[in-house]
């Protein structure tokens, strides 16, 4: 059987489409310059030195004791963190899907699983330092004791468990809410206990989502920049070692060696992640649970859980807390009265604030709705339509989600700072030589049109840093298109289609309408989490670029909390009011209210689930 | 509507597509020739997984086929994209754009020609009086019942006057009433706007009560084309006979032929049926009977004995075994006639020119 008549067929009907054809082949040169290139390169360069393959590089940074310590060094956080993650996650989902709770406790929860989502990513390691390091509030102050030290393992730990349980927690909260309550009644009926139907129905059910979340936050702790930059001291991690590797040592082909192996890691956890669990969670847990559950309410057990998950909740929120409130002392650690806004007048008098403020602004609100208008094209693209490329297009903006950001960093700077394939060496784009005022080597041809060889300008310029703001919020923005879109019955659009649209009139008037809200969402989770990124950008960033994030890691490291608080302060309110602003705009403007007039009440109440992973 | 009517013919057209478990190829839809006559009612009537939506879907422009050609009036339309095809599409699922209300679905169609907007009002309005929704176009998709649904999606189809109409099992997403008066519906504003129409469905009574031609589909290849009453009372072969209708297999033997009828050997019994062409003695042929056409009496056929007997109110349900096959029998209008009781040695009779011959 032959299936080329139709396969030429769907060829013909794609290229009377213009509009389709040229967005496919725009995505596809934007993913094959930005993802695919950067990491290509990384490749070539720990492989290839000067004359040919050679395994040298390799052999250098393997020989490197601080280079094998810091690999043991991210796996064991890894493990950990992700354990405990895991744990903690499935506890709060556990109380608040199971348990009766009091209505303040589920507001508390759902503060702590916004928190993570509208500040910076290291945040958490300021406060650690500022409540529990050596002038620490509560170690120093209130117990008295001088030399605790938060710097290293157990500092990191608690840091990225605290970042990254909130991930967790939603992925399993949305988990547990599929699971039939018929099952575990049945159970009960049968004459198990509470703590046997937990553990004989609830937990094997949930067994693939809880490797998943796992998983998830492994890789995430394992990617984390910012929070082992700040209080790992000494311990160094995988992502910390290659920075240090560029910034300290200027290795870039160590690094670029270092960073193939980081990104080997994650890339065969996120294959696992990917194909392996996500499959059988969907396999175990499918569809919605037919009705509502009963909640527990015995005492017994409501009791301690609620305390237990609100003096988690307590701490998490204090240490958030400490970051406004540290930015109001004279002195951290010495002087805390009279309180004072003399570092927030700093951030603005004496450190660059409102450039960098103004710089980490425009930059994130040009690259927002880049991102969301390219994630949903994606989406559309993967979910709705049936092309050659499409497998390419889907893995690649896939793929980006596997890629640390550091790993990222030093692929742009080993991609762009020689031009396309380190082109400004070609002859063609090289500069004349001029020895004793005679010229022996003609300038290249092309020399003049690209002095830094091709797309060679792009290093170095703000351009390069909103691209990798675009594709650092790019996975995660076509993650929820996707999700949105398979939700969007075919036939709407084959309808439109039918009654002679093309494809970007179909796009337009009728996809792009039905996910408004997921755009929104996508265009604000976009802003947050360009506004707030850090590891890739600070490899990348110049002098003549003033970022929010870098300062305030600047600052941290430094030692000078209080600034770096003010800074942090101040980058919370920005991302926190623009998320306000987003779910007010949805509420009055969004699909929801238009299309469910019997649900008005119910949108009111809702709020749209940003994305909560986020790049440290 | 001023709009030359158009036919569609299918020319050996196959649609191969791949098993998701074995990842082998088959064919959704084997080497079918169709035509399909200007301004004529047809259904695509079969079982699911017949390749009736496949071919359908071919028509509209969604699926493109590996062999052969679809032709729209004269013109081969393979490589046309849905948008550029002369045809309008009635989902199952309705498909209305949900964050446009009545009106705007409607105009939909006429807004992406450019109409002007005088037209589009004029026009949509009219269409929406067509099919008895005057006064609703200010509401949303959502506020419309089922039913009304789908006369907006019909109504929507309308309103760009293609040559042919495409209905994807437009109705059975509906309650069993509202089933019936829709497709009366439906063929009423055929009748009168003389659309070609192409109607793909697993509903018999549905193909019935619609159609001028049904076309049987059966593992993606046509079983069986022509209309309803040809259908029903000359199917070609079993899979037909079963799927319209009920029907009851019985075999038999040729003994001799007396002119335009045949003598079968029916369970040892002869029995006279009208003959068909190039019947040789001494082979075997199925006669199907259909349960309304044949009575129990006391003597006088094929002897029986009663199996089952069950009151179902407009008729009684016989099952009765002649020799060793089984008849199913309807009795309609049974009060105050003689009711065969289980258990019971009858006889099963029937006029020879309501059975056929396979």
């Amino acid at each position: 059987m032959a299936k080329s008549q139709s396969a030429a067929l769907d060829r013909k009907k794609l290229m009377a489409d213009p509009v389709m054809v040229g967005t496919i082949v725009v995505l596809i040169t934007f993913l094959t310059l930005f993802i695919l290139y950067p990491l290509a390169i990384l490749l070539v360069d720990s492989f290839y030195g000067g004359e040919g393959f050679t395994l040298a590089t390799f052999q250098r940074i393997l020989a490197m004791p601080t280079f094998i310590r810091s690999i043991g060094n991210t796996l064991k956080v890894g493990f950990l963190v992700g354990i405990l993650s895991t744990i903690v996650g499935l506890l709060f989902a556990y109380v608040e899907v199971y348990v009766k709770l009091w209505k303040i406790v589920g507001g508390l929860f759902k503060v702590v699983s916004m928190l993570p989502v509208v500040s910076p990513p290291f945040v958490l390691s300021l406060s650690m330092i500022m409540l529990f390091g050596k002038a620490g509030i509560i170690t120093r102050q209130w117990l008295k004791i001088y030399d605790n030290s938060v710097y290293g393992f157990w500092g990191i730990v608690i840091v990225q468990t605290l970042t990254f349980f909130p991930v967790c927690y939603m992925m399993l909260k949305g988990l547990l809410k599929n699971i039939d309550p018929s099952l575990e009644e049945a159970a009960r009926d049968m004459g198990a206990s509470r703590w046997k139907v937990f553990a004989t129905v609830t937990f094997p059910l949930l067994l693939p989502g809880l490797g998943n979340a796992f998983l998830v936050t492994f890789i995430e702790s394992i990617a984390d920049f910012a929070n082992p930059m700040i209080i790992g001291g000494s311990y160094d991690t995988l992502a910390t070692t290659i920075y240090l590797q560029i910034t300290g040592a200027y290795d870039k082909e160590g690094a670029a060696a270092m960073a193939v192996v980081l990104l080997c890691i994650t890339l065969g956890m996120f294959i696992v992640q990917k194909y392996y669990l996500e499959a059988k969670t969907a396999a175990t847990l499918t569809g919605k649970a037919s009705r509502g559950r009963m909640l527990i309410a015995d005492r017994s057990v409501t009791v301690p859980l609620t305390i237990l998950c609100s003096l988690a909740t307590i701490f998490v929120i204090m240490m958030y807390a400490c970051v406004p409130i540290g930015a109001l002392f004279p002195t951290w650690g010495y002087k805390f009265t009279p309180l004072t806004f003399k570092w927030f007048g700093q951030v603005f008098t004496r450190y660059h604030g409102l450039q960098a403020f103004r710089d980490s602004f425009v930059l994130s609100l040009i690259a927002a709705p880049i991102t969301a208008l390219l994630s949903m094209i994606i989406s559309y693209l993967v979910v709705k339509r049936k092309f050659k490329a499409k497998g390419f297009i889907e893995a690649v903006s896939m793929l980006a989600m596997a890629v640390p950001g550091t790993v990222l960093g030093v692929g742009y700077i080993r991609g762009y700072s020689g031009g396309l394939f380190h082109s400004a060496n070609w002859s063609i784009f090289a500069d004349a030589v001029v020895e004793n005022g005679k010229v022996i080597q003609e300038a290249g041809a092309l020399h003049g049109l690209f002095p830094n060889g091709l797309l060679g300008g792009v290093y170095g310029s703000a351009a390069i840093l909103i691209i990798v703001f675009i594709v650092r919020s790019l996975p995660t923005g076509t993650r929820s298109g996707i999700s949105a879109l398979r939700q969007i019955d075919k036939s709407i659009e084959e309808s439109a289609y039918d009654m002679g649209a093309d494809s970007f009139k179909v796009f337009m008037t009728v996809t792009l309408p039905l996910i408004k809200d997921s755009f929104l969402s996508g265009l604000v989770t976009a802003f947050v989490r360009s506004i707030t990124a850090i590891s890739a950008i600070i490899l990348l960033v110049t002098p003549s670029v003033y970022l929010i994030t870098v300062q305030i890691n600047e600052f941290a490291e430094k030692g000078a909390y209080s600034i770096a608080c003010a800074f942090a302060t101040i980058l919370i309110l920005i991302t926190y009011g623009s998320v306000l602003l987003m779910n007010l705009f949805i509420k009055y403007f969004g699909t929801s209210r238009k299309l469910k007039p019997e649900k008005v009440k119910k949108a009111k109440t809702k709020r749209i689930n940003i994305q909560v992973i986020k790049e440290g | 509507m001023s709009k030359e009517k158009k036919g569609v013919r299918l020319d050996h057209i196959s649609k191969i597509y791949q098993d998701p478990k074995t990842g082998k190829d088959f064919y959704a839809v084997k080497d079918t020739s169709l035509t399909i006559e200007p301004g004529s009612f047809v259904t695509l009537l079969g079982p699911s997984g017949c390749g009736k939506t496949t071919t359908l879907r071919m028509i509209a422009g969604y699926e493109s086929p590996d062999e052969g050609e679809i032709y729209l009036g004269e013109e081969a339309i393979n490589a046309l994209t849905p948008n550029k095809r002369d045809t309008a599409m009635v989902f199952q699922s309705y498909a209305l754009l949900p964050h446009y209300n009545v009106f705007d679905n409607v105009a939909y169609g006429l807004k992406l020609r450019k109409v002007p907007k005088e037209e589009i009002q004029k026009r949509v309005m009219k269409i929406l009086d067509l099919v008895e929704l005057t006064g609703m176009e200010g509401r949303m998709t959502n506020q419309l019942s089922g039913g009304q649904q789908q006369r907006v999606a019909l109504a929507r189809a309308l309103v760009i006057e293609p040559s042919v109409l495409l209905f994807d099992e437009p109705l059975s997403n509906l309650d069993a009433k509202l089933r019936v008066s829709m497709r009366t519906e439906i063929r009423r504003i055929q009748q009168e706007v003389g659309i070609t129409a192409i109607y793909v469905t697993h509903d018999q009574s549905e193909a019935m009560a619609l159609s001028d031609n049904i076309i049987i589909m059966n593992k993606g290849v046509v079983a069986q084309m022509g209309s309803p009453q040809d259908i029903y009372y000359h199917p070609n072969s079993e899979f037909v006979a079963d799927f319209i209708g009920e029907a009851n297999f019985l075999k038999g033997t040729l003994e001799k032929m007396d002119g335009s009828h045949a003598i079968l050997n029916v369970e040892g019994h002869p029995t006279r049926v009208p003959a068909k062409a190039g019947m040789t003695p001494g082979a075997e042929y199925t006669v199907v009977l259909r349960p309304e056409s044949a009575l129990l009496k006391d003597e006088g056929g094929l002897p029986c004995e009663v199996v089952l007997s069950c009151f179902m109110g407009s008729y009684q349900n016989y099952h009765v075994k002649v020799g060793n096959s089984l008849v199913k029998l309807t009795d309609y209008n049974p009060k105050n006639k003689r009711i065969y009781q289980v258990g019971e040695k009858c006889s099963l009779v029937f006029d020879p020119e309501s059975v056929h011959i396979l």
